[in-house]
């Protein structure tokens, strides 16, 4: 049964799932409101759970279940209630004020998107299923747009968010290549949860000291505490 | 064979793992020496059995990195290293074994370390076991050069010798990566197959040159070595310059001579002749004006290795203008001169141990008349200093017999500009023995002849006799082997048809050794026979003609009188020092060569303080090389330190900007195949 190639539902379902993981990371991007912020990384973190759910029967490997409830539970459920507490308890409910201008950063994630189909599709034309080629592009696309909002913001918690859907293109990349083993995936998995406790702390120790949330506060100590 | 091999090769890797706990019994450090003594005697019988002929064709190991094994194997040209690293090896772990003395745990660990990472280098038959044994050898003899980092001039020394070693790894990791090509296969037969062409080829010369050059000390990239030989203890620097140096040269024929293919232009052997010719030059001349023992016999290596790489680059050469004979003649200077340089430079640097271990200094102005009271290690060394003067018959002679004979014939390549070129390397190859002549006995007089210097060197006295054995066993192998080159380069044969691919058919006989019908030979046993045969004349002719019973009278003693009695070790301005003695040198050649400075300082009338002479020289390579690396080093740090003052968003920025980029190469590079 040729399950990846054009047309067939194997295909047409997961190239679905992946741009819905790439359109969320646009979405994040697009987002003034930190409470959108976690939203649309919440319905990401769904997104993947289904993509790699769907990879899982696509592949016929139940280990990529396994990923998939991980996925769901931590990054569509834990994470992002855990985030919303911390907002709340932190008080941050006003608008995220954005380094680089919304159309600005838009752009430049179009350009990378661009880029990583140009990157991607060559390299590896003749060695790989074009359901593993499109997968890697997109992967590789959330991956870069993780790092665009990590740079455009100027909020911790949204930072965080960037750094936690970068995590997100990675396990995305992971889960569209077969024979994968289980192993990676969930050492990515608690790789992740291990950021967000870092995060989490790293968030509480610059308000304590600090007061703000706002990281720029940070360039005046350059690093020394 | 190969089994043999990585048995020893792991026994080593064994000895220095253990010996961190052995180190605190007291028979720690004679067991890992000893150790290195059984492994480097097996290290040379096993590479006598290959130049006799039983070679061990490259074999997988069942480790190495993912894209391939590692190959281990054993041929003429490596095998000659490893007898020559297996001899050195064997005389300096003696030493250690006989001297004693307590070695502090991170040198017992490095010691077997060091040898290991040398043997390895010399049966890697793939390039990546190459650079990894290059790299053991240069972290371990680090380790050494540290050993006694209590103080700073050793610490200075080591941090030198770290920095050069880097320089080296991130010049050879290139040229064997462009070497090996897209292809990536980097086991020799596999780059043996694909030689490098064009501006690659070129890019590769330069970069084996420096890379390489550097560990053996070949000008510019000489200023570690008369440095770090003094830092580290007697054994290793002995085995520092005589077998390192070696081993890199052997990486610097392998790559070029071997691996870069038979068919490369005339070009290919000039950066070789030309710094060869200055590292003799010059090392001779500094061993002229040095005032430490170390630091002068560290200045003779760099002229020794000079030669031999005027030797490999001549046989480059020669061989890119299809003169196989007379390459094989270059080819079997440079072998025979590296073989005799590791064993007497060891016997000079082990004797030099023995007397700073004596005279608890190096230092030549508070030296001299040990020979009254060190008569075993003046004898063995006078062997070696007359052997680095090159005087037949010793073993210093014949290798630079052949190499001098190949630079006459050199007229034979038909290119004019080369002909000029080889004119001039004769006279500064010829200049760089005679220099290296004086320098011997400069050394030798201000050391073991005169009267005492000082008084603590009247208390000096010959090591135990595993000590002295291991001086006696070097200088026996540079008589020796000095009587034999014949057999020698019979026996470097099968070298001699890797690096000349040609060898020395019928002109090393077992008693002459000779470079053609009609031209010049050399019979060594018939000088040592002349030589004693007129010693044993004059000594018949003296005890015939003088009368019975000797009368001892005084003899004119050229104003050297005797010690008045209120100075018991004599006045100590009636004896040159060595900075006098090396006056005329730094006169004619040190001022246009190494910058020498002369200066008196006369008091103001009416002052009663005595005038001064000071007197110094400075090696360029520190002025022209080191000083501008400093000021860049310094400047580079600056801009980095600006990254500090960076906002967080902007540092993250620079990851990001260098992955896109990065990424954009990519997409480049792919879209334009």
């Amino acid at each position: 049964m040729r399950v990846n190639s054009f047309g067939t539902p194997a295909y047409d379902v997961a190239h679905l799932l992946g741009g819905g993981v790439l359109l969320m990371s646009f979405l994040l991007l697009y987002q003034r409101r930190i409470g959108g912020v976690i939203n649309a990384f919440a319905v990401q973190g769904a997104l993947l759970a289904a993509a790699a759910a769907w990879q899982g029967w696509v592949q016929g490997a139940p280990g990529l279940y396994v990923t998939a409830a991980i996925a769901f539970a931590a990054k569509a459920v834990l994470i992002p209630i855990a985030l919303r507490v911390l907002v709340g308890r932190l008080g941050q409910h006003r608008a995220v004020e954005t380094a680089l201008g919304v159309g600005a950063s838009l752009l430049a994630a179009i350009l990378l998107v661009g880029l990583s189909v140009m990157v991607v599709l060559p390299v590896t034309a003749g060695s790989a299923t074009p359901l593993a080629r499109v997968d890697m592009t997109i992967a590789l696309s959330v991956v870069l747009l993780g790092m665009l909002a990590m740079i455009t913001r100027r909020n911790a918690i949204s930072q965080v968010v960037g750094l936690l859907s970068l995590e997100n293109g990675l396990i995305l990349g992971a889960v569209g290549v077969v024979g994968m083993p289980l192993v990676v995936e969930l050492s990515t998995a608690a790789l992740v949860l291990v950021l967000a406790v870092v995060a989490g702390v790293v968030v509480f120790q610059i308000r304590e000291r600090l007061d703000t949330l706002d990281t720029s506060i940070l360039d005046r100590h350059g690093g020394e505490a | 064979m190969l089994t043999a091999l990585t048995a020893l090769l792991g026994g080593l890797i064994l000895l220095a793992l253990l010996a961190v706990p052995l180190a605190r019994l007291g028979v720690g450090a004679r067991i890992v020496h000893g150790g290195c003594l059984l492994a480097c005697l097996g290290f040379a019988a096993i590479a006598l059995a290959a130049l006799a002929g039983a070679e061990a064709a490259p074999a997988p190991l069942p480790l190495g990195p993912p894209w391939g094994p590692m190959w281990l194997g054993l041929d003429a040209l490596s095998a000659w290293f490893l007898l020559l690293v297996g001899l050195t090896g064997a005389c300096s772990a003696l030493f250690a074994l006989g001297r004693g003395g307590d070695h502090p745990p991170r040198v017992l660990a490095a010691f077997p370390l060091f040898l290991a990472g040398m043997a390895l280098t010399l049966l890697a038959a793939d390039a990546l076991t190459l650079l990894l044994g290059f790299e053991a050898m240069s972290l371990a003899s680090w380790a050494l050069v540290a050993a006694d980092h209590d103080r700073e001039e050793n610490r200075r020394a080591a941090r030198l010798y770290l920095v050069f070693a880097a320089f080296g790894a991130a010049c050879l990791v290139p040229a064997i990566g462009l070497m090996a090509g897209a292809s990536g296969d980097l086991a020799f037969a596999a780059l043996r197959e694909a030689p490098p062409q064009g501006w690659r080829a070129a890019l590769v010369l330069a970069l084996v040159v420096a890379g390489a050059g550097s560990k053996a000390g070949l000008v510019p990239l000489h200023g570690w070595l008369p440095l770090a030989h003094p830092a580290a203890p007697s054994h290793v620097s002995a085995l520092m310059s005589g077998a390192m140096t070696k081993v890199a040269l052997y990486v610097v024929a392998r790559l070029l001579l071997d691996l870069a293919g038979p068919a490369q232009p005339l070009w290919w052997g000039l950066p070789l002749l030309v710094l060869g010719a200055a590292s003799a030059v010059l090392g001779a001349l500094r061993a002229n004006l040095e005032e430490e023992g170390k630091t002068l016999l560290a200045c003779s290596t760099i002229e020794n290795v000079g030669l031999i790489a005027i030797g490999l680059g001549l046989a480059a050469c020669f061989r890119a203008a299809d003169l196989g004979p007379l390459a094989a003649v270059a080819a079997g200077g440079a072998l025979l001169h590296a073989m005799n340089h590791a064993l007497f430079k060891t016997l000079l640097f082990l004797g030099m141990g023995e007397v700073g271990h004596g005279a608890a200094t190096r230092r030549l102005d508070r030296l001299g008349g040990l020979v009254h009271v060190m008569p075993w290690t003046a004898g063995c060394m006078l062997v070696g200093a007359l052997a680095a003067a090159s005087l037949p018959p010793l073993s210093g002679f014949a290798g630079e017999w052949l190499l001098l004979q190949a630079l006459l014939a050199a007229w034979r390549v038909g290119e004019l500009g080369f002909q000029v070129l080889a004119v001039a390397l004769a006279a500064l190859a010829a200049l760089a023995a005679a220099l290296a002549a004086a320098a011997m006995v400069r050394m030798f007089g201000l050391v073991f002849l005169g009267r005492f210097r000082a008084p603590r060197t009247a208390g000096a006295q010959d090591g135990p006799l595993a000590a002295r054995l291991s001086l006696l066993l070097p200088a026996g192998l540079t008589v020796l082997f000095g009587l034999i080159p014949g057999p020698m380069l019979a026996l470097a044969e099968g070298a001699l048809r890797i690096l000349a691919r040609a060898d020395m058919a019928g002109r090393a006989g077992p008693v002459v050794l000779r470079l053609g019908d009609g031209a010049a030979a050399y019979l060594p046993a018939l000088v040592a026979l002349l030589l004693l045969a007129c010693g044993g004349a004059v000594w018949w002719l003296v005890r015939r003609r003088s009368p019975a019973g000797v009368a001892h009278g005084p003899a004119w003693d050229c104003g050297f009188a005797a010690a008045p009695p209120h100075l018991p070790f004599g006045d100590p301005l009636t004896q040159p020092s060595p900075a006098g003695l090396g006056q005329p040198l730094r006169r004619m050649l040190g001022a246009p060569l190494l910058g020498a400075t002369e200066a008196v300082h006369m008091p103001p009338p009416g002052d009663p303080s005595p005038a001064r002479l000071a007197a110094g020289f400075r090696d360029p390579s520190f002025a022209l090389l080191l000083a501008p690396l400093d000021r860049l080093r310094d400047a580079v740090v600056a801009q980095a330190e600006r990254l500090r003052g960076l906002s967080i968003r902007q540092a993250l920025m620079l990851p990001f900007a260098t992955l896109v980029g990065l990424l954009a190469l990519i997409a480049w590079l792919e879209g334009g195949r």
